[in-house]
């Protein structure tokens, strides 16, 4: 157990100082640009004085580390900071961004993932045959598909042509919930689309690589039923390599949503993150990075976990 | 060897319960249907232990597994009947055939390490079987099992089956994997070569537990093995298999006293080559001489205190099983591990403790041959190039010369040069390929020849011819070799010195002639007497003895 | 030459398809100037013109000839995606050699640098770089490239590291042989299958990601002629039923298929030899 509790602490420890180099790298991407934050709030019409009076009282003028102390413990107390091209303060506009992006995440997920799981398993039991190599073809060419070339198609057909559905999520913070999930199906049938064949293809090479296990082949040799050796023999091994699987999936996820929320204009933290590029408004582009690395970095961080945990033969070391 | 007989003394074991009528299996490589077994018969009778025997590729184990109506993936019946009884298995439905696997035919495989499932207690496992073909209560199953990890002298037989497989040693595995088989009490055990994972000493627990098994339940076995002496002591009636057709059959002591066929003749010849005693003393200095070596891989210690010298033009065997140090050994004095004490001497001169610091000279007269030719030969490197490397790299040969220097080679090694010369690796056999290694190490001109284990990887028949040319090279070169090995019949067919090892410590060091008569230090006289010989009462006789 | 023919002959259909289709896009984008009717830049016509006629693919949203651009965006756009996947192998493949064959603490530090790259998302990671530093071209090349190295060190890692503990590799050392020679002829040789299918892999993925900058507008600018931005200049169209912009988006998806389909067969091919 010893160990066990070893290894899972040297992956936090290691997540944490990744994060400890995101937020630096973040930070001090800032400083490499010409002109700084206070030339950029107040713009170019300001006068020399007013922009030097500016920066004291924005304690731009302090040494790189104090800043960068008040910007984490900042951030660790909710404050964001303020939004260069709106004024506004930047953790409201995330705050409601972030939801979106999570329920958008969530329901693609709550789709895919099930069903990627269970081609993955199928095609693996089923291997060679007509059902396997179809689904094959099928993911060997969804993988390769651009997000928005999928987004632009379903449009076309579903929102165009066939106008069941709209082609542009509008969606507020009020907005009811079905009526959330009717405008948010689009996109979220897209980025299934693009997880469901990765996360398929992962699932289905696991499952072969322990099909072939010996202890597999024993336990029919023992005269097992099929259910009682996929359930009993096969599953147990199984959760480690799915469970990292899914979660590795579900970070991709995380990226993914990014051009979908873009094609869709949904109200993501996603579309927030590219508008704020264009536009140079640099505390968003901060803030909105940083929450996508966490939450990747978090995701990744819980992959590993979870496998380490259900390893059996972490769990049940030698004497 | 024994009859079943009633109580009046006549013999009730005519009822035959496996019958197998001109079997074909064939397998699929990547291209065409191969055949791997052509025609065979199998008849068993209950209570009866059938041998199979017969080197790597003979179709035994295909054979084995057919006995309970299973094909590996890749492999398919092609012809013939596999009747269990009244049940036909080729044709049987999958329904059928899972009815009487485990419950009246169960398996031993080769390696119970690999045969268990990690994520599951031992007696779990075991119990599974009879609890799902709803032969015995949860209870029943478990007391059972616990009843037979005793029978079968496991230690702790209460509490062993609550381990996970891997925390359990490799003995006691293939103990545990026997009782699994036998925990519905079947009709027919296949076991597919159960020891030929573990060290000779290990072993022979495991076959007294075997066959005391087999004894007391007087269940029916077909027990598969690739050693003949072995496969003596536990079956009544023997059939010797080669590329997949049957060569011959018989009863026991006739096969082993009066074999009809060539190749049966050949396998039981085996380890009757020995060399020419060499009774001349050599009292020049030594070749090498290793002193006080002591060494570590990392933190744990694996080396203590080893001495012992090769002498010009002679072998020394270094004996041991796993874990002895003796590849250890070799290690130190190739000059992969550096010790933390003592000294590696060469020709009276301190050899430094890596091989980095070593000269291109010091370097080039000794030589490694390892034991798997699969991994020691690059497989996209053609002969000549492998060959010709050391030429051009230690003798600075280049062109023509070194290419006939190569043809040279090869010829010495027995393989014919233009033949063989610009092949890849992976179109020739084991045997060819490890001729290959010697070409290549000979190729440095070298002094000494460190084999590791070269011989063990092969089968019996190509693994003599080996010994008998490296015995030849050695004699026109005036080589020393230092033998590594854990076979003790290879010693006594190769050695000159024999040093017996055990736990990284000299056990016992002497010319062979005094190794092999007693008396020994205790270890020594365990690894001489846990030698399977071709007498089936060996095992009995064995185990009668240390009973004292 | 003739094992590669007869080895072409027997890959499944796909995987000759695929084969096709990607020599005809490299065609493409190296005689682009030559096939193209007008200039990549050249304004034509009217903004959106039907298909048919002078301009057989119709007219973008600024009048330029759909059909030229979409050449010109095969040159650019792939070759972009091959200069970069090409930069990200020398660095990655190099030093993944290197921390394989030396080991030690070379290898520690690499390895963990490598970690901490891969554990920021790739889009995220690109987007404050860009955001920072600009979209100039070389800043894009550079940036992608050290972040797909980081795969490729990974990968060339690991297989060097399994052919690195064979016997024959131990056998060379112990001769005294250079790193260099062990690594050209002992490790290089035995690596390369899994290496090329990798410089497949990592073509697609940087592929749809510089595909996916630019349909952001973070990628290659206009007016340079590149598939993402084409789908993004002329998405309007979408609206009013026109699958134009989908033009370019099939382009990227077609290329995409074909490149994955090959690499199925030759990494198919690699775990077939080895049985």
């Amino acid at each position: 157990m010893n160990n066990l509790w070893t290894m899972v602490a040297q992956r936090i420890a290691f997540a944490i100082f990744t994060l400890f180099i995101v937020s630096l790298f973040i930070f001090l991407g800032i400083e490499l640009l010409p002109g700084d934050a206070a030339e950029a709030i107040l713009g170019k019409t300001a006068t020399p004085e007013t922009v030097a009076a500016f920066r004291r009282e924005l304690g731009l003028n302090l040494p790189l580390h104090t800043r960068y102390i008040e910007w984490v413990s900042n951030i660790l107390q909710g404050d964001l900071g303020i939004s260069i091209s709106n004024r506004m303060e930047v953790s409201h506009q995330v705050g409601i961004r972030l939801f979106n992006t999570i329920f958008l995440a969530s329901f693609a997920a709550v789709i895919s993932m099930p069903l990627a799981l269970a081609l993955g398993i199928l095609s693996a039991l089923y291997r060679n045959t007509v059902f396997d190599r179809t689904i094959n073809l099928t993911t060997l060419t969804t993988i390769s598909f651009p997000d928005f070339f999928v987004a632009y198609i379903l449009i076309l057909f579903f929102a165009i042509k066939l106008n069941i559905f709209p082609s542009v999520s509008m969606i507020h913070p009020d907005t009811e919930f079905f009526d959330r999930l009717y405008r948010t199906l689009l996109p979220a049938i897209t980025l299934t689309l693009v997880t469901v064949a990765h996360t398929m293809r992962m699932t289905r090479a696991a499952i072969i690589n322990l099909l072939a296990s010996p202890y597999i082949e024993m336990a029919r040799l023992k005269g097992l039923s099929p259910a009682r050796i996929i359930i009993k023999h096969a599953l147990p091994n199984a959760l480690a390599p799915i469970i990292t699987v899914v979660v590795i999936n579900l970070a991709y996820l995380v990226v993914g949503v990014v051009v979908v929320e873009v094609v869709f204009v949904y109200p993501g933290l996603g579309q927030l993150l590219v508008e704020s590029v264009g536009k140079r408004d640099i505390p968003v582009v901060q803030a909105a990075a940083l929450i996508f690395a966490v939450t990747y970095i978090f995701l990744n961080l819980l992959a590993d976990i979870l496998s380490i945990v259900s390893n059996p033969l972490l769990l049940h070391p030698r004497r | 060897m024994r009859t079943i007989t009633n109580s009046t003394g006549d013999k009730v074991s005519d009822d035959i319960i496996l019958e197998i009528r001109d079997l074909h299996i064939e397998g699929r490589t990547s291209e065409t249907w191969q055949r791997i077994v052509n025609g065979v018969d199998v008849t068993l009778r209950r209570g009866e232990v059938l041998g199979l025997i017969g080197e790597s590729g003979a179709g035994k184990t295909t054979v084995g597994l057919a006995a309970m109506g299973y094909t590996r993936d890749g492999c398919r019946i092609s012809k013939g009947t596999i009747r269990f009884h009244d049940l036909d298995l080729v044709n049987a439905s999958e329904k059928q055939r899972r009815s009487i696997l485990g419950v009246r035919i169960a398996y031993v495989a080769q390696s119970a390490a690999a045969a268990f499932n990690p994520a599951h207690k031992l007696i779990d496992q075991h119990s599974e079987t009879g609890i799902q073909h709803g032969v015995l209560s949860r209870e029943e199953a478990r007391a059972d099992a616990m009843e037979l990890y005793e029978r079968l002298r496991m230690p702790d037989p209460q509490s062993i089956g609550l381990r996970y497989p891997h925390q359990v040693s490799g003995g006691q595995l293939q103990r545990a994997m026997t009782a699994m088989a036998l925990a519905c009490r079947p009709e027919l055990v296949i076991f597919d070569e159960p020891t030929t994972a573990l060290d000779v000493t290990t072993q022979i627990e495991v076959l007294a537990a075997i066959k005391s098994a087999v004894e007391q339940f007087q269940t029916a076995a077909i027990y598969i093995s690739h050693d003949l002496a072995l496969v003596a002591q536990m079956a009544d009636r023997i059939m010797v298999f080669r590329n997949g057709d049957l060569i011959e059959e018989g009863q026991t002591r006739e096969l082993l006293t009066h074999p009809k066929e060539r190749y049966t003749q050949d396998l039981l010849a085996v380890r009757t080559f020995h060399k020419a005693d060499t009774t001349t003393e050599t009292t020049d200095v030594p070749l090498l001489e290793v002193r006080h070596l002591t060494a570590a891989y990392g933190k744990s210690p694996v080396l203590f205190n080893v001495s012992f010298s090769v002498p010009q033009g002679r072998t020394v065997a270094l004996v041991g099983e796993s874990g002895s140090g003796k590849s250890t050994t070799a290690r130190v004095i190739s000059g992969l591990l550096s010790p933390s004490e003592g000294q590696v001497l060469y020709q009276g001169v301190p050899l430094l403790p890596t091989f980095g610091q070593r000269s291109k000279t010091q370097l080039r007269r000794i030589q490694m041959i390892y034991q798997t030719p699969d991994t020691s030969l690059n497989p996209k490197q053609r002969i000549r190039k492998t060959i010709g490397r050391p030429l051009a790299f230690y003798l600075g040969m280049n062109g023509a010369v070194r290419d006939s220097r190569v043809r040279e080679l090869l010829s010495l090694v027995e393989l014919e040069p233009t033949q063989y010369i610009d092949r890849l690796p992976g179109e020739l056999s084991g045997g060819e390929r490890q001729r290959v290694c010697i070409a290549r190490a000979l190729a440095a001109e070298p002094e000494l020849i460190v084999c590791d284990e070269v011989t063990s990887a092969l089968d019996q028949l190509v693994a003599e011819e080996i010994l008998k040319l490296l015995d030849r090279l050695q004699r026109e070169f005036n080589l020393s070799y230092i033998f590594i090995t854990h076979d003790i019949g290879t010693v006594r067919a190769i050695a000159d010195n024999v040093v017996v090892m055990s736990q990284g410590k000299v056990v016992e060091i002497g010319p062979k002639t005094e190794m092999f008569t007693p008396p020994h230090h205790e270890y020594t006289d365990l690894l001489l007497s846990s030698v399977p010989e071709m007498d089936p009462d060996w095992l009995d006789n064995l185990l009668a003895d240390r009973a004292d | 030459m003739n094992k590669a023919i007869n080895g072409f002959m027997k890959a499944p259909f796909t995987s000759q398809l695929g084969l096709v289709v990607v020599i005809v896009y490299a065609f493409v984008a190296l005689a682009a100037p030559v096939l193209a009717p007008f200039g990549e830049t050249e304004i034509v016509g009217d903004q959106y013109e039907p298909w048919g006629g002078e301009f057989l693919l119709g007219t973008d949203n600024i009048g330029r000839d759909m059909l030229t651009r979409l050449i010109y965006g095969a040159r650019n756009t792939v070759g972009i995606a091959f200069v970069i996947t090409s930069l990200a192998f020398i660095i990655g493949g190099f030093l993944g050699m290197l921390a394989a064959t030396l080991g030690g603490w070379i290898d520690q530090i690499l390895s963990r640098i490598v970690d901490v790259l891969m554990a920021i998302p790739g889009l995220v990671f690109v987007l404050l770089v860009l955001s920072f530093f600009g979209t100039a071209i070389p800043v894009l090349i550079i940036v992608i490239a050290i972040f797909e190295s980081t795969r490729v060190f990974r990968l060339t890692r690991a297989v060097a590291m399994n052919v690195e503990v064979m016997d024959y590799v131990e056998i060379s050392k112990l001769r005294g042989e250079s790193i260099w020679w062990i690594v050209w002829s002992e490790i290089l040789p035995n690596i390369t299958a899994p290496l090329i299918a990798e410089f497949g892999v990592r073509f697609t993925y940087t592929f749809l990601f510089i595909t996916a900058l630019s349909f952001l507008g973070l990628g290659i600018q206009p007016p340079i002629a590149d598939w993402g931005g084409m789908v993004r200049e002329n998405a309007v169209l979408i609206t009013f039923s026109d699958y134009t912009p989908l033009l370019p988006a099939a382009a990227i998806a077609l290329l995409t298929v074909s490149v994955n389909f090959v690499i199925d067969w030759v990494l198919q091919k690699a775990s077939g030899l080895k049985e």
